[in-house]
């Protein structure tokens, strides 16, 4: 008995190191990046990570001298449009998938798979020529309508819409509920979990977009943050790392924010009770 | 409300037939039993008339008019679920005024109507709860109420207390009565439990192999069932079915052996026939010599004993006596019967049965004559 114990308490340990290192492996360079934003650029330079300068100038200079604030917005408003018709757009689609019955569904959905297994840098040249084409460069809806809707998206919502027990639908069915309030009062309602998760999924995806803005997009007004952020390096005769640091920082927080608040809902049985 | 089955079959394929031939009349008020074992198709036939599932052919009536093209919602009724259909999201006051927001009643109409229904099973201090706050039970009753909540007068309950413990369902089962009584409903149950049918029903309808095999009251369905599968179906224990063959025609005695010999009111013309001896209609008897059965174990049940015989002739038989017996496996019994017994020709369908002194008639003589052939 005392041998056990004494053996699960080594595993215990052993876990707990392991864990601790993982998590300082990940944490480590968001801790230097931080830390760096936090220095003036010669300390930065001359190597003194341990400088006693320590101050929020280079946070007053990235908003005062550089156009984060606009990149900021521009991210915003792509991010926010892109979550949005996702949700709408992916839900519904995965509401057809599950509920509606109509010939060739499963081909359909196995074509709609098969996208997701294409990477999007070979979507990229395509991709580019349409747009051109239709004359959308340099604005927001050239980095929001190719993304209006995901495959992934679809195919999670889908999963998650199996799960909405048989005798819902039934129930509401012999209710006479219209497939439009099938869908806004029991199947939103129901995964809403799901659809928490794509919200913060399919935001910080277009919130960290780089190739495709990058490609697309030529002035600040329109520039997202991701690309902004190599702009700032480019742009200045010699590189402000301070401020550089301090507008990654900035960047970073909505991230942060997003995953925080999102932790909250990504727990389970929610959906308790629901049957027996 | 009167719902009228005509003819009603079910097929996904049109090669093979889940419910054939389904004909009955289910009148304003009663409460309608379907009942049969697990996979027989009775929740589909429910779903049929719910209007969930669509009807391969024959016709459906409420109330002399065919619904067999209306949507459920225009069929004008409620359905109870085995696991309910609570929605997880909403309190039990709002589930329970689900329907009623559905079809637009004014909000002030629907908080009287919910909370009257409430009051009935007895949950309106529970109404702000999540269903995940309730329990089985309690759930249970948010579903009944929220039938109770619709005005509509049929209703419709599949298994809706397989998933309460057996206390409980008990408990469940006279309330369901006692509420489909007091609001006049016309209740389709569903069930595969027969001792809810039993004790639930106004009739009951036995549902086995794609086919109803009787329709009636409990009592007619216990004493005078239409063949073997709705013998054994009904009572617990089960109904001992005993073969025996008839070797010349005009006979009327059926021999197991010496000792079980059962005297038919009819002539039987020869051939294979099953006996069928509920097992509270055996004779029992210990300490004697001649003897035709060992005792293989029992079962105290502490107002009766269940006894498990093996008859020399191999057979396995339940005896049920409330007798003080005092009974040692292995033990050597004489078995006769009480003159209560079914008989079933080879294929299983009654053609007499005997009730002490009384007997049949239910299947005439020529009718017999007729099955044989």
């Amino acid at each position: 008995m005392l041998n056990i114990t004494e053996q699960s308490k080594k595993e215990l340990w052993l876990r707990y190191i392991v864990l601790t290192i993982l998590a300082a492996i990940i944490l480590i360079p968001f801790l230097i990046g931080f830390w760096t934003s936090l220095l003036p650029t010669e300390d930065i330079s001359k190597g003194s990570l341990w400088s006693t300068h320590i101050s929020l100038d280079n946070y007053v200079t990235a908003f005062t001298q550089t156009p984060i604030i606009r990149y900021l917005l521009n991210s915003f408003i792509i991010s926010l449009l892109t979550m949005l018709s996702q949700l709408f757009f992916c839900s519904t689609s995965a509401y057809a998938f599950v509920f509606l019955k109509f010939k060739g569904r499963n081909l359909l959905f196995y074509a709609f798979l098969a996208t997701m297994m294409l990477p999007f840098e070979a979507e990229v040249i395509p991709n580019f020529t349409t747009v051109r084409n239709l004359n959308l460069l340099n604005h927001y809806s050239v980095m929001i309508i190719p993304f209006l809707t995901s495959a992934f998206g679809t195919f999670m919502l889908r999963q998650s819409f199996l799960q909405i027990p048989g005798e819902l639908k039934e129930a509401a069915d012999i209710e006479g509920l219209s497939h439009w309030k099938i869908y806004a009062r029991i199947v939103l309602p129901y995964s809403r979990i799901s659809l928490y998760t794509l919200a913060a999924y399919s935001f910080l995806t277009s919130w960290n977009q780089y190739l495709w803005p990058m490609l697309t997009t030529f002035s600040d007004n329109f520039r997202p943050v991701q690309d902004g952020l190599r702009q700032l390096q480019s742009q200045e005769s010699f590189n402000n790392w301070g401020m550089i640091q301090a507008s990654a920082a900035i960047v970073v927080i909505p991230t942060l924010v997003v995953l925080f608040f999102g932790q909250h809902f990504f727990k389970n049985g929610l959906n308790e009770g629901a049957l027996k | 409300m009167s719902i009228e089955l005509k003819n009603i079959a079910k097929t996904y394929d049109n090669k093979n037939w889940i419910l054939k031939d389904i004909n009955t009349k289910i009148e304003t008020g009663e409460f309608f039993a379907i009942v049969g074992p697990s996979g027989c198709g009775k929740s589909t036939l429910l779903r049929m008339i719910a209007g969930l599932i669509p009807i391969s052919s024959g016709d459906l009536q409420i109330d002399n008019r065919s619904v067999i093209n209306l949507p459920p919602r225009e069929r004008n009724l409620t359905m109870v679920f085995q696991d309910y259909a609570l929605f997880p999201f909403l309190d039990v006051e709002a589930n329970v005024g689900f329907g009623l927001k559905a079809r637009k009643m004014p909000e002030l109409k629907i908080k009287k109507r919910v909370a009257h229904a409430l009051e009935l099973v007895d949950l309106t201090a529970l109404k702000t709860r999540k269903p995940r706050e309730l329990s089985g039970g309690q759930r249970q009753r948010v579903a009944l109420a929220r039938a109770i909540a619709s005005d509509a007068k049929i209703c419709l309950m599949d298994e809706p207390l397989s998933n309460l413990d057996a206390q409980l369902r008990g408990k469940m089962r006279s309330e369901i009565r006692e509420l489909q009584q007091r609001l006049g409903l016309t209740l389709i149950y569903v069930t595969h439990d027969q001792i809810e049918a039993m004790t639930m029903a106004d009739r009951i309808m036995v549902l086995n192999n794609q086919q109803v095999q009787q329709v009636g009251s409990p009592l007619d369905i216990y004493q005078h069932p239409s063949n073997s599968f709705v013998g054994t179906f009904f009572g617990t224990p089960q109904m001992n079915i005993l073969k025996a063959h008839c070797p010349h025609t005009h006979n009327q005695q059926l021999i197991i052996d010496p000792f079980l010999t059962f005297q038919s009111p009819l002539d039987l013309p020869a051939g294979d026939y099953f006996v069928g001896v509920r097992p509270v209609d055996f004779d029992l008897t210990t300490h004697v010599t001649r003897t035709n059965a060992f005792v293989r174990s029992v079962e105290y049940l502490g107002n009766e004993f269940i006894i498990y015989i093996k008859l020399d002739d191999s057979a396995e038989i339940r005896v049920v006596t409330s007798e003080k017996i005092d009974l040692n496996s292995n033990e050597r019994v004489l078995i006769r019967p009480k003159n209560k017994f079914f008989i079933f020709d080879h294929s299983g369908k009654t053609i007499s049965f005997m009730k002490g002194v009384q007997n049949n008639g239910r299947t005439s003589k020529q009718e017999t004559q007729a099955i044989i052939q």
